[in-house]
């Protein structure tokens, strides 16, 4: 399992890791994003492309 | 001998092309060179965050991931040249470095006015880190601060420098703030917000020369007004840092001509085998738009253009069956751009500067708003303040998903 962390000070919930990831990111009625905590192993390639292009570089996968 | 590769550029573009090397899984040496001291970081916070409060390269710098562990990070000396026949890069201290791919991401640098009485203190650019700190000590409440240039740079560097309580004017040869990715009737609009939040505007001005013995006291603009000012930031335009590259063939009349696999060009049309372009400095066709090259300066760039470096070239070092296909994929990167002013999210799709119509899509123009922008009647981009989802909307038709 990976273990994700969004720094909700740094993140300006502009959606772009929705694109990357959509099962653990998502952008809730309000345009505030939401997100899974926890992922498959599987899923590590998407989560870091995520990290990847948030302009924030608020989303980090905690080693 | 296992095969290696120098990246020349040590920020964002050059992280990720060094990512992407092993991602796709070249094993060989990777080197990056880098003209400033620091390790990669990202540049946004450069004209918000790191003005507005004390913020160390920790909390901007990119985290190094595993599969970077071993590349070799040579900073502070940049590339001064390179011998394209002989493959070896030369730095300003004399060293020598192999390569049997190279990646050139030596991206900008900002353009600073040149004035009669231009060698004075209180001159600041925003590009780098240790640019940003110096400027942050002079950004003191009730500064008189005057920003050249009305670009995103500008206008964020005015914004922030109002938060902190500085008497900001802003100088510029446009008509409007932003006006040529926006469009005169948005332009206009984050005009008026700027005013709002106490910003004056001298547009359609250029800065004639400088007042002040050894530090700025003032400015005088090219109709003959003259502005108190005890700080001056230029955000007017940038070089491409292609100078160590004067002795090649390259294309480099406008940053680096590259064909769609991001090889570069020479002056005679041909590309280059083995030599990439990633980031500002990357000028090429978007099978999105149109057949004219382009290089685009937006913060999503760098990512989309070294992924895509990182793949071709390390097919093309391990002499991949594939090499031929990868090289051939089309490249269609959506250029995509935010900005944070104030309480405003700005954030942008496509290329609305290209745009020959545009219209409000939804909300209201002094609130939350979308604006489409047109060409030929196709959508060609989009912006948005605040609406994010319904931005979102605009961007997947955009990328025709």
């Amino acid at each position: 399992m990976i273990t994700i962390d969004v720094d909700m000070d740094k993140c300006q919930h502009y959606g772009q890791c929705v694109f990357e990831a959509p099962d653990i990111f998502a952008l809730n009625d309000n345009d505030k994003l939401e997100f899974v905590a926890t992922a498959n192993d599987s899923r590590r390639s998407d989560v870091e492309s995520a990290v990847d292009v948030c302009p924030m570089q608020a989303i980090s996968i905690v080693e | 001998m296992s095969k290696s590769v120098v990246i020349v550029g040590a920020s964002m573009g050059g992280l990720r092309a060094a990512e992407a090397l092993r991602n796709n899984g070249f094993e060989g040496q990777v080197t990056v060179i880098g003209a400033e001291v620091h390790a990669p970081y990202n540049r946004p916070p450069l004209s918000k965050e790191v003005l507005a409060k004390e913020v160390t390269h920790d909390a901007v710098a990119f985290k190094l991931r595993t599969q970077v562990e071993d590349v070799i990070w040579h900073l502070g000396d940049p590339a001064t040249s390179v011998d394209l026949e002989t493959q070896v890069v030369t730095t300003n201290s004399g060293k020598a470095f192999d390569y049997d791919g190279l990646v050139i991401a030596s991206g900008l640098r900002p353009r600073t006015l040149e004035l009669p009485n231009g060698k004075l203190s209180g001159r600041h650019t925003v590009r780098t880190l240790d640019d940003a700190i110096r400027l942050r000590t002079d950004l003191v409440p009730g500064a008189r601060v005057i920003v050249a240039g009305a670009g995103f740079i500008g206008c964020e560097v005015a914004a922030t420098a109002r938060g902190l309580g500085c008497e900001v004017t802003n100088v510029a040869i446009d008509s409007f703030p932003m006006i040529r990715p926006l469009g005169e009737k948005l332009a206009a609009e984050l005009q008026r917000r700027h005013e709002s939040h106490g910003v004056s505007f001298r547009l359609g001005h250029g800065i004639k020369d400088l007042i002040g013995k050894d530090s700025l006291s003032g400015l005088i603009l090219d109709d003959g007004e003259s502005l108190e000012a005890t700080v001056l930031v230029e955000a007017i335009s940038s070089h491409c840092n292609v100078e160590w590259l004067a002795n090649t063939n390259l294309d480099i009349s406008n940053g680096v001509l590259t064909d769609s696999a991001l090889r570069a060009v020479t002056t005679e049309g041909q590309s280059v085998e083995g030599v990439y372009v990633v980031g500002d400095l990357a000028r090429f066709a978007n099978p999105l738009f149109d057949d004219d090259a382009r290089r685009i300066e937006h913060w999503n760039i760098p990512t989309e253009t070294g992924k895509r470096v990182g793949a071709v070239l390390s097919a093309y070092l391990e002499q991949a069956d594939n090499f031929a296909e990868l090289a051939a994929l089309p490249f269609a990167p959506l250029p995509s751009f935010w900005s944070d002013q104030y309480d405003m999210k700005i954030q942008g799709f496509g290329m609305p500067g290209l745009a020959d119509r545009y219209e409000l899509a939804d909300g209201e123009l002094s609130g939350e708003l979308v604006m489409a922008y047109f060409r030929n009647d196709v959508l060609i981009g989009v912006v948005g303040i605040g609406m994010t989802s319904e931005v979102m909307k605009y961007r997947k038709q955009l990328l025709g998903t």
